[in-house]
């Protein structure tokens, strides 16, 4: 039985030392089409910039990279079937993919069973990288934000907050947990806990009873649909306080929705293209140049980190065989990203800081960096 | 104790502003069921369409009265929608519910799942599946309540809650007239007597049937309008939640019974506010259908509802 299973190894390693002579074929998956498909369109586009990037500048080791990308739709179960094919069919070296939390989860096991590394842009969920020592990715996780979103609270003078979560959403819970054991520890003081459910649309019962309480701030660590009818009522029923939040606010309809009822506001995410360090400012400019003026969000420069991450680590193995070109990748420290200097822990989460932006005049703001 | 009192009254207003909209769409359940005998549960997506509706004519709607939002300009967008949604109701019955009028009613009620979910879907397709942003019809905003009238003046009430509610009585007066005191109204509770008595006496029931599916209509997709004022996010999912929690307001008024249903929707909005602010948002919807099962147990046609023999 073990004859044939080496012989077949050592044929598909010559076929592919044949065949992948003159490039590395990198996988990526996302949502292009379907409810998420304006995080996908934005990763992959950033994706893109850095491939095309790479490859004016000679490529890696000689070889130019190519990049075969598959469309989830958005959809559970496509990720899962799209990757395996990109494995066993495309032979691909690594796997870049996803926004959604969930569907890296599907995808992730099956990278790691093939030994194939995976770099996740977007996904916040703890889980995703504790599937096992293929997985990684080049954001923070949720726990950080919420600790990050406490210390600026603090920092501004804001003691008595209340918090309301989305119970139905794990993203939501984290952030709200370490946000509470964050200002907690500062000397701040939770002065009323509610929460509602994903896909609620009236909160004024939730947000009387907060106002009853007093807070200086509310932490509202939840998606951009409910946030912009929560900041909406909350001014209704005459709560002045500024809301506080965390990536899941980014979303196109968010003002559409709200208005100016969120002016005031702040909330933590990866990227800003109003920060003026010369790394962001050279990147808006090179995205702006080749997609018609666009500018770039959070997804975009961190699917532009995922493939500049994972290059540098092709480059310091030399190699793109699969256990070495782990190894290089977790590996990687203070690599100089678009969304701030990059450092992978011994959990293959990136180490990184984090953006504040303000909400007014319609529009968002840089505030400040926040370092980890 | 007197901001704890205020923040009572409070809880009180948001219910039951949130409680007009379950009223509304409670009475085309209800109107339904007393004259077909099965519940139409493609109704949410009607109160859905509604919605949409408005989202579609809104901003033509309010440039013919002027730039920006205004009132008569939100009551016409109102009427457009009830007609809009009015015109439907007639065509789901036309096509999917008269041709299996003399089918077991189990056929119909699966029906009327089956058509509920096609709309969902078909809305998801044709509008987007994402939540979209519902034209500002009228400026809300809150009421400035004078300081000299007492501790009042901490209470919040909005435009928009005053409006929902003046609204949705308004709706319900012309419901009970026309119910109670027209040609039509007579013959639709004729015809929620006894069909066959109704027919025997000239009544023609197709058409009692389709003005009572356009009146039920007209209601949800007020209702929607209404709704999408105060929460002005839509997605063709809306319905659902909506329309369960109508249902079983019809249910706990009594089904069948027009007072019952208004009753039973403010109720239902008044222990939701009441759960939330009070004891706990997650047991929300726990608690809202626990007293439903109570109120059955105790009094299993529903508050208002009259007890009927079973036909044989």
């Amino acid at each position: 039985m073990k004859r044939p299973l080496i012989f077949s190894l050592a044929l598909t390693l010559l076929a592919s030392a044949v065949l992948a002579q003159d490039e590395i074929k990198i996988g990526e998956f996302a949502s292009l089409t379907g409810g998420s498909a304006s995080f996908g369109q934005s990763s992959h586009k950033g994706t893109q910039l850095a491939f095309d990037e790479i490859n004016a500048a000679g490529g890696v080791l000689g070889k130019k990279l190519k990049l075969i990308t598959e469309d989830d739709q958005s959809q559970a179960g496509q990720p899962a079937t799209i990757v395996r094919k990109l494995i066993a069919q495309d032979k691909v070296v690594a796997v870049l993919g996803e926004v959604a939390s969930s569907r890296s989860l599907e995808a992730a096991p099956i990278c790691q069973q093939s030994k194939i590394p995976m770099i996740s842009p977007a996904s916040t969920n703890q889980k995703v990288t504790e599937i096992g020592d293929y997985i990684f990715r080049v954001c923070f996780i949720d726990p950080f934000q919420g600790s990050v979103m406490a210390k600026f609270a603090q920092s501004k003078g804001w003691k008595k907050v209340a918090v309301l979560t989305d119970v139905k959403s794990d993203y939501s819970i984290g952030l709200a947990q370490a946000f509470k054991e964050a200002l907690l520890k500062g000397g701040g003081t939770v002065v009323k806990e509610s929460s509602y459910s994903t896909g609620d649309k009236d909160f004024k019962a939730q947000l009387t009873s907060i106002k009853a309480a007093k807070p200086e701030a509310i932490f509202l660590p939840g998606y951009y649909g409910e946030v912009s009818l929560i900041g909406k009522q909350a001014r209704l029923l005459g709560i002045k306080v500024p809301l506080l939040g965390g990536d899941g606010w980014v979303g196109d309809s968010l003002l559409k929705v709200a208005g100016n009822s969120l002016d005031g506001s702040f909330f933590s995410c990866h990227f800003s293209a109003d920060d003026k360090s010369e790394a962001v400012q050279g990147f808006v400019k090179k995205y702006k140049a080749k997609y018609n003026n666009e500018t770039p969000d959070d997804m975009a420069a961190l699917g532009y980190d995922s493939v500049m991450i994972l290059a540098a680590a092709i480059k310091k193995a030399g190699t793109t065989e699969s256990e070495k070109l782990r190894d290089a990748i977790a590996a990687t420290k203070a690599h100089a990203g678009i969304t701030g200097s990059i450092t992978l822990d011994e959990k293959r989460n990136a180490t990184k800081p984090a953006v504040i932006l303000g909400i007014g005049g319609g529009g968002f703001q840089f505030v400040q960096t926040v370092a980890p | 104790m007197v901001d704890k009192l205020l923040e009572f009254v409070q809880q009180l207003l948001n219910g039951l502003s949130q409680g007009s909209i379950y009223a509304l769409i409670a009475l085309g359940y209800t109107m339904v069921f007393g004259v077909l005998r099965f519940i139409n549960f493609a109704h949410g997506d009607v109160f859905m369409l509604g919605a949409f509706a408005g989202f579609y004519i809104g901003p033509k709607t309010l440039a013919l009265f002027g730039t920006g939002p205004s009132y008569p300009g939100m009551f016409a967008v109102l009427v457009v929608a009830m007609v809009l949604c009015a015109i439907i109701g007639i065509v789901i019955e036309k096509l999917c519910y008269r041709p299996l009028r003399d089918r077991p009613k189990l056929t119909v009620l699966i029906t009327a799942i089956g058509v509920s979910l096609f709309l969902e879907n078909a809305g998801q397709l044709v509008f987007g599946a994402n939540p979209q942003s519902f034209p500002e019809l009228i400026t809300d905003r809150a009421l400035e309540i004078p300081e000299s009238w007492g501790a009042i003046s901490g209470l919040t009430i909005t435009v928009s809650q005053v409006l929902v509610f003046g609204i949705t009585l308004l709706l319900l007066f012309v419901l009970r007239y026309v119910v109670m005191k027209t040609k039509l109204g007579m013959a639709m509770r004729a015809l929620s007597f006894n069909p066959v008595a109704a027919s025997l006496m000239g009544i023609n029931n197709d058409v009692i049937i389709s003005f009572t599916f356009g009146l039920g209509s007209a209601l949800a997709g007020a209702a929607g309008i209404l709704i999408s004022i105060q929460q002005p996010s839509i997605d063709p999912l809306m319905g659902v939640n909506a329309g369960l929690k109508a249902f079983v307001a019809a249910v706990l008024g009594g089904i069948g019974n027009l007072p019952g249903a208004a009753l039973g929707g403010i109720l239902i909005g008044l222990i939701e506010a009441l759960v939330v602010g009070y004891i706990s948002p997650n047991y929300r919807d726990a608690i809202v259908f626990g007293v439903l099962i109570l109120i059955l147990i105790v009094k299993p046609t529903g508050l208002l509802g009259t007890s009927e023999r079973e036909k044989v």
